[in-house]
């Protein structure tokens, strides 16, 4: 019996195989360099097994201590920082959206510049962002709720640009030829493609709005992220476990709400 | 001519969802003691901090480039042994590969909650285990790379045409000649272009990890920070825009040759 081979790629595939491969090879290597070797201290161990430790017995009183400063009070600050922010996002992303979205009878510099600006904000660092309102404001969750609402446009308005794009211009032409108005195709045509796909979208921003909301008191910007820096800095690893465990019942409930809702709307 | 519109039903669980955002909204409003007028009122010291930060000390330059070297270098490791991790990961909690409904569930769940870890928790956490330094954001990009990669691998696996995974299982291949022959080669491109994808979001969010001491740009961000220096702490937003941008740029490339 001959021996049955399969036939060679192209060689034109192969070489940018290689030089795919190559290429990457390289770069991990560069990686590693001068990067301090890694090595396991002694009080590393320690510190594991108290972590691991606090994530047994968490500190099941700090859940509702009636203060204001308990887990639940905080927790529901964050959700409060996460709700207003995406609110107030989504109000300013419209106008945005609608400058950078790429429709016909558009001069391409405004929808350039208008992705530029998008770019722009979403890749500014939301921590400087939260330092920056902290200033204008004070410290406290109003900053957390200011820094979520304007750093959430960058993503928000590109998704309700994309959503303009691809919508269908076929029912805004129907309404037209029917002798209907501008405003008639807003309403009848536009509005009623357009509204689905902007609230689902506001609310898959939501549920990225809880992570950040949940950190952003890290920097002193509200919600349960302050305790959870003071707890870490004071290593009491019990504490850092019960609002670990907090975010977690957070972030799973709202996602799961969040998409049970977007689910029955597309 | 209004009769020619067909009516419309009234749902009354629209209303009810409007009334309940209604009321969250006004409850958000209150909790987080919202007063726009602050905002107003307070907003020249908010444009000042920005006509700070754009008098930009270009003199500082150079200094950056050393430490945003150090947040890529983190970002490819990370990545990297992140995305090895979730190799493995993603093939147990495929239904079509692991049949066994209890093992599924269990592994996702444990993946769902390492998914709901922020990102700046675990660059604390790891600074407290093994020190300030890049290591700790190595580990925290690891951790956080694993959760994100594994959700999207096991999603690519699940999606995959069964024809030939049932033709090896047929000619007696086992798990591992399933895996090699059927599954990998429909999925090679979408991994790559996968963590292509998560290289992209963490070089974004390792800049700011450096913020609780996890090495790279973060820490002289933090710095710049601490010490009022808006105008260095424009230079170093320039910086990380910039080389988002670029990385955003050939990633986006490389993706749109693979799909």
């Amino acid at each position: 019996m001959t021996e049955l081979k399969l036939p060679n790629p192209p060689a034109q595939r192969r070489w940018g195989k290689v030089l795919a491969a190559v290429i990457f090879i390289g770069l991990v290597i560069w990686a590693f360099t001068g990067m301090p070797a890694f090595s396991i201290k002694a009080n590393a161990v320690m510190v594991t097994k108290s972590i691991g430790d606090g994530l047994i017995h968490p500190d099941w009183a700090y859940v509702w201590t009636g203060d204001g400063e308990d887990l639940t009070s905080t927790l529901l600050e964050t959700l409060g920082i996460a709700i207003l922010g995406t609110f107030i996002s989504a109000v300013i992303s419209l106008p945005f959206a609608f400058w950078a979205a790429h429709t016909k009878h558009k001069f391409w510099l405004v929808t350039r510049s208008g992705k530029f600006v998008l770019t722009a904000i979403r890749t500014f660092p939301e921590i400087v962002l939260a330092l920056m309102f902290i200033k204008a404001v004070g410290p406290g969750s109003f900053a957390g709720v200011l820094a979520v609402g304007f750093h959430s446009i960058g993503m928000l308005a590109k998704l309700f640009s994309e959503a303009i794009e691809n919508m269908n211009g076929g029912a805004g032409e129907a309404v037209t030829a029917a002798g209907g108005s501008a405003l008639d195709v807003t309403m009848l045509a536009s509005l009623p493609q357009l509204l689905p796909e902007f609230v689902s979208n506001t609310l898959y921003r939501f549920e990225l709005a809880i992570r950040s909301a949940s950190i952003l008191g890290m920097v002193g910007a509200g919600g349960v992220g302050t305790p959870l820096i003071f707890a870490i800095q004071t290593r009491s690893w019990p504490r850092v476990a019960i609002i670990l465990y907090g975010i977690i019942v957070l972030v799973t409930a709202t996602d799961w709400l969040s998409g049970a809702l977007r689910k029955r709307l597309v | 001519m209004e009769d020619l519109l067909p009516k419309q039903k009234l749902n009354w669980h629209k209303w009810a969802l409007t009334a309940v955002l209604l009321v969250a909204l006004v409850w958000s409003a209150f909790i987080t003691d919202a007063h726009l007028g602050l905002f107003f009122t307070n907003f020249s010291q908010f444009t000042e901090l920005f006509v700070e930060m754009a008098h930009v000390d270009w003199a500082y330059t150079g200094y950056t480039l050393e430490p945003m070297l150090q947040t890529i270098k983190m970002s490819i490791i990370g990545t990297l042994l992140g995305s090895a991790l979730a190799f493995p990961y993603a093939l147990l909690v495929s239904r079509n590969i692991v049949t066994n409904k209890v093992v599924v569930g269990v592994f996702r769940f444990i993946l769902n909650i390492v998914r709901t870890i922020p990102d700046l928790m675990l660059a604390a956490l790891f600074v407290a285990v093994v020190g300030i330094g890049p290591v700790a954001g190595i580990f925290a990009l690891t951790i956080f790379t694993f959760g994100m990669v594994s959700k999207l691998f096991y999603e690519a696996i699940e999606t995959i045409d069964p024809g030939p995974l049932e033709a090896l299982r047929a000619a007696g291949g086992n798990r591992i000649e399933i895996i090699r022959f059927a599954v990998f080669p429909q999925i090679a491109n979408y991994f790559v272009s996968y963590v292509l994808y998560a290289f992209e979001i963490n070089v974004r969010a390792s800049t700011v990890l450096g913020y609780m001491g996890a090495g790279g740009i973060g820490v002289y961000l933090q710095q710049a920070l601490s010490m009022f220096r808006y105008d260095r702490v424009g230079v170093i937003v320039l910086v990380i825009f910039v080389v988002v941008l670029a990385i955003d740029y050939v990633s986006g490339k490389t993706r749109e040759a693979l799909l």
